[in-house]
């Protein structure tokens, strides 16, 4: 009998240590501050790879720093979360993720929305709550005085438009221009924007109201009218992943001999198995996604993306700065900044660092202040695309101020 | 004008083989099923991992298509409409099953295919010109193996046993029960059939359009507009249906302003159900 209690005794003081182990091992892991990044945008139906490769590219990122043990933010390791939520294109619910963020997450920096309208429906969200956030979306209005607290992800459409006709201006001859888009604000915004653009540069507009409705699959139509123009240049305005290489491979189908380009970013893989041939000669803008202009660490940065995401997307070469300037700002802000966005804004206009993306020696910056009255925009390198035997090349690398 | 013509009749032919199957569903079943153009996702997806990506013949894939989709509508009936029938009494609850099958369907294609636009290489290349009109090839190819296949399934419906079985079941269900019909095998084989066909319909397009996670809303809205247009459940309506689509979005972009066309479509189509609630070849409700 007693030895059966010494038994029971003996195995019960073996579970309290090993509960006891395990309890002291969990507190020490989790005693590491955590620096919580919020990713908002559609993640799914037809634009999610707008969303989702936000997210990938956070994920990535967080991924490497977290190997290393965490960001070191003022002497401070900090492992990086990634909270994402869908916003599936809806300023409803974006509005709703961003409350979600701010107020049950506590986060202070986001990276999205992807679009005007769901970036337009954050703001007032992140103003009140002291969050800073990086939309994909082009709205002057969000960036400019008096709001502050949106910075633009990438390079806005209204700023590569003009450099790409003017290359094909001087360089391919192009005197005549023709503008399809979605029937979105966004992408009819940037028609606007890219026909004003061409008409000052001397183009002639020959068309520029021609829409398609989201979720058009059959472009044979559309590009009809607009291929009947007989433009030297069509521009796809604001044109997305899935859309472009419809457009494209309608177009060549109608005859169309001449040269068809997009300011926005776009994968080759896709353009090849949908567009195929049809693809060669298509202009768009990148990121620091082509394989001569990346860094050691971008390489690196594409094969984890790989294992996140299951395979890379050429549109990450424009996102994968959001997260990387956050974390290079705060550094430069001090760990106060965590919490006080007053102090991030304070180290932007001064903020400067080393590409850690290209290969040339290039240094990474917040600029726009011609295009905002302020500097609210990441300066990732305009890397203009065009499409050569199923492989993207650049064609010229240039830069907002 | 010629190139108009052409592009209402490619659509018109691409849209019957999509309003068919839904049409087919809800004439057995009586159920709207929102699932449809997720179906037709999938029919997409198993073309480009079989012709596309295993690099099996082109028509192997259709077949594959046949079996993966037929094996989901006849799962889907079976498992979960079958249930709600015997236990719901609001017909609500089948609507909203069928909204829950188009979600999970879509975000499982999400996780599984990934966020990207799917392409195949082409079947068959070359672009034919009628006059100023042109018509590659690869659009006349599913035109044609579209026609084949709504042919093959008018006469399926017609002429066979099950098919038979199957449009009386549409018009009674209680009385073809009492004929002896076993009417749980001829729900389960209408399901299967019109998820097949919703699926061949993905498998033919994926060549000419590619396919993406998110593509099966658009789908589910236009074969809605065909059966609405053409009379819910009646088999000629949907084809009726596709035809008046099709050459309403041709002529529409072609002389109009692109977001003007769609905007004209929904007027005209709320004016003809307050004027026809029916549809075109529909029996009046109730």
């Amino acid at each position: 009998m007693i030895q059966k209690q010494l038994h029971i005794f003996r195995v019960l003081t073996g579970i309290a240590f090993f509960v006891f182990g395990t309890v002291s091992l969990v507190v020490s892991a989790s005693a590491q501050e955590v620096l919580k990044i919020g990713v908002l945008g559609v993640m799914s139906g037809s634009a999610a790879s707008w969303g989702l490769v936000n997210k990938y590219c956070a994920e990535t990122s967080a991924e490497l720093y977290n190997e290393q043990g965490g960001v070191d933010i003022g002497g401070k390791k900090y492992k990086i979360e990634i909270v994402a939520v869908d916003d599936k294109n809806d300023p409803k619910l974006a509005v709703s993720g961003a409350e979600r963020l701010t107020k049950q997450e506590g986060i202070h920096y986001i990276i999205g929305p992807n679009v005007d309208t769901t970036a337009a429906s954050v703001q007032p969200v992140a103003e009140a709550a002291g969050a800073i956030y990086f939309p994909y979306a082009f709205q002057k209005s969000l960036y400019t005085p008096p709001h502050g607290n949106a910075v633009l992800g990438m390079i806005a459409s209204y700023q590569a438009g003009p450099i790409i006709y003017k290359y094909l201006m001087d360089n391919k001859g192009v005197k005549s221009v023709s503008f399809v888009a979605r029937n979105e604000s966004d992408p009819l915004d940037q028609r606007d924007e890219g026909v004003q653009a061409a008409k000052k540069l001397g183009l002639e507009v020959k068309s520029s109201n021609d829409t398609y409705e989201p979720g058009t699959t059959d472009f044979f139509p559309v590009m009809t009218r607009v291929v009947g123009n007989n433009p030297d240049l069509i521009v796809l305005s604001g044109v997305a992943p899935a859309d472009a290489p419809l457009l494209i491979k309608s177009a060549r189908e109608l005859g169309y001999q001449g040269i068809l380009s997009t300011e926005t970013a776009q994968d080759i893989k896709i353009l090849n198995e949908v567009a195929g041939d049809a693809a060669e000669g298509f202009i768009c803008v990148g990121g620091a996604s082509t394989p001569e202009i990346r860094s050691d660490y971008m390489e690196k940065f594409a094969d984890r993306y790989k294992k996140v995401a299951g395979e890379w997307n050429d549109e990450a070469g424009t996102k994968v700065y959001a997260l990387e300037m956050i974390i290079a700002t705060l550094q430069k802000a001090g760990p106060d900044a965590i919490n006080n966005i007053d102090l991030f804004k304070k180290a932007i206009p001064d903020f400067s660092m080393k590409n850690p993306f290209l290969k040339e020696e290039k240094p990474l910056k917040y600029v726009g202040t011609s295009y905002f009255s302020q500097p609210r925009q990441i300066g990732v390198p305009m890397v203009v695309n065009q499409v050569k035997g199923g492989k993207f090349e650049t064609l010229f690398v240039g830069s907002v101020e | 004008m010629e190139q108009m013509l052409v592009n209402g009749v490619v659509l018109a032919v691409n849209y019957a083989l999509i309003a068919l199957g839904i049409t087919l569903i809800f004439s057995i079943m009586n159920i709207l099923n929102f699932a449809h153009g997720q179906m037709f996702m999938v029919g997409g997806f198993v073309v480009y991992y079989v012709y596309g990506v295993y690099h099996l013949n082109y028509f192997v894939s259709l077949v594959a298509v046949v079996v993966v989709l037929g094996i989901i509508g006849y799962c889907f009936e079976t498992f979960f409409f079958r249930r709600i029938r015997k236990v719901a009494t609001r017909e609500e609850n089948s609507m909203l099953l069928a909204v829950g099958t188009a979600l999970l369907l879509e975000n499982l294609a999400l996780s599984i295919f990934g966020e990207k636009q799917r392409g195949v290489p082409p079947v068959v290349t070359g672009v034919f010109r009628f006059g100023s009109a042109f018509l590659p090839a690869s659009r006349l190819l599913v035109m044609l193996l579209a026609l084949v296949l709504i042919v093959g399934l008018l006469l399926f419906v017609q002429y066979t046993k099950i098919g038979r079985a199957m449009r009386a079941l549409a018009q009674d269900r209680e009385l073809t029960h009492l004929m002896g019909v076993n009417v749980n095998r001829v729900s389960a084989f209408g399901f299967a059939l019109g998820a097949a066909l919703a699926g061949l319909a993905g498998g033919l397009l994926i060549t000419v359009f590619g396919v993406n996670s998110g593509v099966g809303n658009v789908y589910s809205i236009k074969a809605f507009i065909m059966i609405m247009i053409g009379g819910a459940g009646v088999v000629p309506g949907a084809i009726l249906g596709a035809i008046v689509l099709g050459f309403a979005e041709a002529i529409g972009y072609a002389l109009l302003p692109g977001s003007v066309t769609y905007l004209l479509i929904f007027i005209g189509l709320i004016i003809f159900l307050l004027l026809r609630p029916q549809g075109l070849l529909g029996k009046p409700w109730g």
